[in-house]
């Protein structure tokens, strides 16, 4: 399972220490991560990986939180909607 | 993964209410049959409840999967008439509120296929469903009801015609929300996850799960981003490419979902069905195509192609495509078809113009209650005879209601706000008892 997780706000110290350590506690691999400025919002986008199945909804709640924390918006999102939408 | 396309499906879905309207399960009934009615509605409630019991648990969790709002999940099931003509009942209200108990206790949105299909003649059961119907719908909340009244190859029954045109106004003197979960078809489609039009036809499978898409504001979004300037090719174009990429989220939610359910995955509708929320209408794609307002000289053509270029973008996104298929101009779910009628520019007349060209009709349009009931039997004349000559799906689902013209009457949610609208003083009723059939049309020398 992939999943794509966007992360969009202000940016501020420790965005990537605090949501990759979240990724980790939840055993989930980073394969890819980028980050840029778009529209003078922080963006980052960061696709994870796990062999087993994802529970979405306890994932989003928990970064849900941590977004709250840092005053950004966390999504996680199966990959399979972004390529769904953009790859034939 | 391009971060522009990642952000740019994020958009849509939070700005541009980007959303899967809705998963329907089909199911057949047709086992269910039984003489003795008590028996027959045991066993629609067990198969019902026992074939939906996931739906709306695996709806919400792709829901947060995915992060894409899927509004309804909702059931169709096998028109009720075939299932009461096995018994000797002369009402099948008992039908009806046990679909009701059903979908209350799966918790779907609705449940549709308190339906019959007359187009050529009344069963016993035909005739016993619709009288049944004006009770059906005021007792029940979740059920959905349709007549098939005409189609190409048989005409259009101007009996049921007549019938319905009392049916309805009953129905609207009983209740505020009934008419709303009645609509009367032309080419009435198998596969339809839509409501209220939703049943389950006969030649499908036992179970199947189709899916309706939405995104009338990604349409727009998309318009407003090539401007004025463009020409309407590069307008053409750029709603077929809009209309792929949201036609790629009904196949993917579809495909996941009867996985999931462990359910053969039937048909994607490719419509773009409006909501009352501001930026969700289909009335101001129009109007961003370049119309004052809707319903203004112009509105027919830019609707064509709107409706045409949906059908050619998502046509190549998904493996089947059914159901009703086109864009969706039901007015009080629309704000901007609101607002054409409150102003003027927008009359029934014009509407039916507009109906030749789209699905799926005059949809979702309230008349005063004092209108006869042969004048709205004149109305689904009117356009049953454009879908039979066009061989094309259309409807009509109209709503009685107490008040004046450019009164507006709240029928709350999805359904949103409807004005009342003029009607034709003059009478209908010599043509609408006389009765009998119109018959099927010519199918060659077309010019």
């Amino acid at each position: 399972m992939r999943a794509i997780i966007t992360v969009v706000g202000k940016d501020k110290v420790g965005i990537v220490a605090q949501v990759t350590e979240k990724l980790a506690q939840n055993n989930l691999n980073i394969v890819d991560l980028s980050q840029t400025l778009m529209d003078d919002f922080f963006t980052m986008i960061i696709l994870v990986e796990k062999d087993e199945e994802v529970d979405f909804r306890k994932l989003q709640e928990e970064l849900t939180v941590t977004g709250q924390n840092l005053g950004l918006t966390i999504r996680i999102q199966n990959e399979e909607i972004f390529s769904a939408m953009h790859k034939i | 993964m391009d971060a522009k396309n990642i952000l740019e499906t994020i958009k849509m879905i939070e700005e541009e209410h980007l959303d899967i309207r809705t998963i329907t399960m089909g199911i057949s009934l047709l086992d269910c049959i039984d003489s003795n009615i008590d028996l027959a509605c045991q066993k629609i409630y067990q198969k019902i409840t026992s074939k939906a019991k996931n739906l709306v648990k695996v709806g919400s969790d792709l829901e947060e999967e995915l992060g894409i709002p899927i509004i309804n999940k909702r059931i169709s099931v096998t028109p009720i008439s075939i299932i009461g003509a096995a018994t000797k009942e002369n009402d099948y209200l008992p039908f009806a509120k046990i679909l009701d108990q059903a979908a209350k206790d799966v918790g779907v949105d609705f449940i549709g296929g308190f339906s019959t299909l007359v187009s050529k003649g009344y069963q016993k059961g035909d005739q016993i469903l619709i009288n049944s119907i004006p009770e059906a719908l005021t007792q029940t909340e979740f059920v959905c009801s349709s007549v098939g009244v005409a189609s190409s190859k048989s005409g259009i029954n101007m009996d049921a015609v007549r019938d319905l045109g009392e049916i309805i106004k009953q129905t609207g003197q009983k209740s505020k929300l009934g008419c709303a979960k009645f609509v009367v078809f032309a080419n009435a489609v198998e596969d339809n996850p839509f409501m209220a039009g939703a049943f389950h036809g006969v030649g499908e499978a036992d179970v199947v799960l189709n899916v309706g898409v939405s995104g009338p504001g990604v349409v727009k979004r998309s318009l407003e981003k090539i401007g004025f300037a463009a020409s309407l090719d590069l307008v053409a174009e750029t709603v077929k490419q809009t209309a792929f990429k949201i036609t790629r989220m009904g196949q993917l939610v579809g495909q996941m979902a009867s996985q999931k359910l462990g359910v053969p995955f039937g048909i994607v509708d490719l419509s773009l069905a409006p909501t009352p929320a501001i930026g969700d209408s289909v009335a101001q794609i129009l109007e961003e195509m370049g119309l004052e307002q809707v319903g203004t000289h112009g509105t027919t053509a830019a609707l064509a192609l709107l409706n045409d270029a949906v059908k050619k973008g998502g046509v190549m996104a998904c493996n089947h495509v059914g159901g009703l298929s086109g864009a969706f101009i039901p007015v009080s779910e629309d704000a901007g078809m609101i607002e054409a009628v409150l102003s003027g520019s927008l009359n029934l007349e014009k509407l039916e113009a507009m109906t030749a060209i789209c699905s799926v009709g005059l949809d979702m349009i309230a008349i005063p209650i004092t209108t006869p009931a042969a004048t709205i039997s004149a109305i689904i004349a009117d356009e049953m005879a454009i879908g039979v000559i066009n061989q094309k799906t259309t409807a009509v689902r109209i709503i009685p209601a107490p008040g004046k013209v450019g009164d507006e009457v709240e029928l709350g949610g999805l359904l949103g706000t409807a004005p009342i609208m003029k009607v034709n003083p003059r009478s209908s009723t010599t043509f609408i008892i006389r009765g009998g059939r119109i018959p099927a049309p010519l199918h060659s020398f077309k010019n």
